[in-house]
């Protein structure tokens, strides 16, 4: 399948999955609120949360028992900078209130102006830093 | 059911980031780096759920209720504060780092543990200590306004 073809695919199943957890929840699917809001102190609404997050860890893993093939996941950073990396949007997504799901998809859906800022500026902090890493420092 | 709805919707949103790429650090960041080989196919990921949601967030949102709960939680703030500034600058910035951003990230967890577990351990770890300095600061504020009402 075409790369666009295969990537407005993927999309349009992410978009259905906001749908359902809307339908069902009445919530913005927002994996960094899921997730953060797991963490303690958790408020009494965790179970969801828990539920959609276990799709989210187990369905690779059975799309890779049942076609005997991993997802291709390709990793150039190495351990320290996964680590920074990771800490840096732990910080990010809470203080920030969203992630590329939330703001990026729920979000700017809805017009939402905060939403719209905070694409607008994530999108814009992650290319200028992917431009430093690999044009300045080579990767 | 509604457990197994929820379930779905995380299975969906799983299948969706494999499907488009999404999962693939390396894809992300080829289409971060505009100023170098740039690979544009993710910008139809935004654009597919994007639409997808928009369109469908109008039918859902006629119903009086959810499903399963009272009643719908939209978020009704509309002031750009400092922190979502700061916080989104600072999200993007871990984001170009790596090529993770959380959803990726965990959804990688059970086929490329060695690294993801790193990455969302400290993420996690990040989350939890902001969630803290938040909440403190909440409260400070609170029992600093309270003394002569002061908002």
């Amino acid at each position: 399948m075409h790369d666009y073809l295969s990537a407005a695919l993927g999309g349009a199943l992410i978009g259905i999955a906001g749908l359902f957890v809307m339908m069902v929840q009445g919530k913005i699917m927002g994996i960094s609120g899921i997730l953060s809001r797991l963490l303690p102190p958790a408020d009494d609404d965790w179970a969801w949360r828990a539920l959609f997050a276990t799709g989210v860890i187990v369905t690779p893993i059975a799309w890779w028992g049942l076609s005997g093939s991993s997802p291709t996941i390709e990793i150039t950073a190495g351990a320290p900078l996964l680590a920074l990396a990771g800490g840096i949007v732990g910080v990010g997504t809470v203080i920030g209130n969203g992630c590329t799901s939330g703001h990026g998809v729920c979000g700017v859906s809805r017009l939402s102006p905060r939403s719209l800022v905070a694409t607008g500026l994530f999108m814009t902090s992650a290319i200028v830093t992917v431009a430093a890493k690999t044009h300045l420092w080579g990767g | 059911m509604r457990h197994l709805l929820i379930f779905v919707a995380g299975v969906l949103f799983s299948a969706g980031l494999m499907i488009s790429g999404m999962i693939n650090p390396a894809k992300v960041i080829g289409f971060l780096d505009i100023f170098g080989n740039w690979d544009p196919s993710l910008a139809f990921v935004m654009g597919g759920a994007v639409c997808i949601y928009a369109l469908g967030l109008r039918f859902v949102l006629k119903r009086p209720k959810p499903l399963y709960a009272d009643r719908f939680s939209l978020p009704t703030r509309a002031d750009i504060d400092k922190e979502l500034v700061g916080g989104a600058i600072l999200f993007g910035f871990g984001w170009g780092l790596a090529g993770f951003c959380p959803g990726p990230a965990i959804a990688a967890l059970g086929v490329a543990p060695g690294q993801a577990l790193i990455f969302v351990a400290t993420m996690l770890a990040g989350m939890y200590v902001a969630r803290l300095v938040l909440r403190h600061q909440a409260s400070g504020a609170r029992s600093a306004a309270s003394p002569d009402s002061r908002k």
